[in-house]
């Protein structure tokens, strides 16, 4: 009964609105953050691989694979997201589709996770190349001139010197790009992906309450970022075991 | 050495004179950035041409095979939204840099009172999608401030009705809080010799900011403000999403009046693109009004 008295009915009937089950919409938020943080994770991921091959090219490419990846960050980079997710997941959806046409295979409805993952990582590699690129290079090059004169093949050397020593030099831009991906998976609401965005819009629309829904996402967000920063500095402590500290420089 | 030493101010006879090579290091001194050597055709390797060629012929491809008949009808309305996203993008980066010097003071040397919430207000911003703060404060405040009549009956309504108010505060905010961080560093990063010198001098806290501390860090930050210059402006499509008429909702009209897909989003993409070559050419000219020896 105390309770009652302390906190208006108003208030607690909003509330009502946040619980996970049927009549309040928290269950539909969750599985909202549940495939951006999916989206988030695979477009990392892909991001990272594209990024690994991009600075790559540009590093060590001949000189039209440098062309190429420089070709390839500078539009991704200069055009907003918004405007590369439509044209990719448009054009994306519909290149694949006439392809399989022409060969005589029926149209497949392309998964929506699927879609934003590619388009999202595509995105990604841009800048996850400028990243690595720039890790690459802070590597001390007695270290991979080492590696090629104990008779290192490109792929072992990679393995087992680039990018274990390039990892701390990235980390904090990949950690940057990391909390990007959280957040870029929102552009996804605009192309009808129903992850936590378009889900908290959806509720506020059948609820009315859209300042109450906007806020509960943007902590469900906030929350994301903050167990990530919290989770990154464990990683970096970790990557730059063994290496002169920072702080004592200074 | 026999040869006269030249004036300064003579580069002419420093470079006739090719005698004495010890009078060089007077170049060095040159207080302003030097552009790189010109541009010249035969210098390009020739893969790059073959590549410059390829993508001159697509985008001829593009223009002839494509559909472009739209584009004169709709001409009035692409400039006004090319207006609309470059008034957005400026009136927003100069309101969130002129907010953004307080919020770096403050994290920078402010006390615990201004420091901390100045922190949490960039956590906040930096740790939430723009799509959602935007959303949060068209649609939820934009919702709550109906039913407050002294609200409905100040100056203020007629403004708080249309949606460019909520995306002008939306995205002066966001860069204000990811250039708040960027200016904490900055102000951090300047030797602390010079704010020193500046109090021994006898110069009061406001003048040390205004001529020392604020210029420098200024200049220090001005490569990251160029960068985040750009993401602004590929934050700026956003807006459509609350019906403020930009370039990018132009665009999206054209794709729903004619249904044609891609056409319009090509060119947008090209706008984009040239609009962020501008920014970054302005950026590039206005770091070499600065002297660029600074300590």
């Amino acid at each position: 009964m105390t309770d009652a008295s302390l906190v208006p009915q108003a208030v607690l009937d909003l509330l009502a609105l946040l619980s996970p089950s049927p009549p309040g919409w928290g269950g539909n938020l969750l599985r909202g953050l549940l495939h951006s943080l999916q989206i988030a994770f695979g477009s990392f991921a892909m991001g990272l691989m594209i990024g690994t091959l991009g600075a790559y090219a540009k590093l060590y490419g001949g000189p039209i694979a440098r062309d190429l990846a420089a070709i390839y960050t500078t539009v991704v980079r200069a055009v907003p997201e918004l405007v590369l997710i439509l044209l990719l997941y448009y054009a994306g959806t519909d290149l694949i589709n006439r392809v399989l046409e022409s060969a005589g295979y029926a149209r497949v409805d392309i998964n929506g996770l699927v879609a934003g993952i590619v388009v999202l990582g595509f995105v990604q590699g841009a800048y996850a190349t400028e990243v690595l690129r720039g890790a690459i290079k802070a590597i001390p090059q007695g270290e991979i001139e080492a590696a090629r004169a104990y008779g290192m093949g490109p792929m072992l050397m990679m393995r087992r010197i680039t990018l274990p020593a390039m990892l701390p030099y990235a980390l904090p831009g990949l950690a940057n790009l990391w909390l990007i991906s959280t957040k870029d998976t929102a552009l996804l609401a605009v192309v009808g992906f129903s992850e936590l965005t378009l889900e908290t819009r959806q509720a506020a629309g059948a609820t009315k309450a859209y300042f109450l829904f906007f806020m509960a996402a943007g902590a469900l967000y906030l929350l994301v970022t903050l167990f990530s920063n919290a989770i990154i500095g464990r990683i970096e402590k970790w990557a730059r075991r063994g290496l002169p500290s920072a702080k004592g420089a200074r | 050495m026999g040869a006269p030493r030249p004036a300064i101010g003579e580069r002419g006879a420093l470079m006739s004179n090719t005698a004495p090579k010890l009078e060089t290091p007077l170049d060095t001194f040159s207080i302003h950035k030097e552009g790189g050597p010109p541009f010249r055709l035969r210098d390009m390797p020739p893969h790059r041409i073959v590549l410059v060629l390829i993508g001159l012929a697509l985008v001829a491809s593009a223009a002839i095979f494509m559909r472009w008949d739209w584009l004169p009808s709709y001409g009035g309305l692409i400039l006004q939204g090319l207006w609309r996203t470059i008034w957005i993008l400026v009136v927003t980066v100069v309101l969130g840099f002129l907010l953004a010097v307080p919020l770096g003071l403050a994290q920078a040397a402010g006390p615990a009172i201004f420091a901390i919430p100045a922190r949490w207000f960039c956590t906040v911003i930096r740790g939430t999608p723009l799509l959602l703060q935007l959303w949060l404060l068209y649609y939820g405040l934009g919702s709550l401030f109906p039913q407050y009549p002294w609200i409905r009956g100040s100056e203020l309504w007629p403004y708080l009705r249309q949606a460019w108010p909520y995306a002008v505060l939306a995205l002066t905010l966001s860069y204000a809080g990811y250039e708040g961080e960027v200016m904490r560093g900055a102000f951090a990063g300047v030797p602390k010799g010079q704010l020193e010198a500046a109090r021994a001098f006898g110069m009061r806290r406001f003048t040390i900011l205004r001529r020392i501390w604020l210029p420098q860090a200024i200049h220090r930050a001005l490569p990251t403000l160029a960068g985040e210059a750009v993401l602004q402006l590929k934050s700026t499509p956003l807006v459509a999403t609350i019906t403020v008429v930009d370039l990018y909702s132009v665009a999206s009209r054209v794709r729903q009046d004619t249904f044609i897909t891609y056409e319009p989003l090509l060119l947008l993409a090209a706008g984009y693109l040239i609009i962020t070559g501008i920014i970054v050419f302005l950026f590039r000219k206005l770091e070499r009004l600065i002297p660029s020896r600074l300590g």
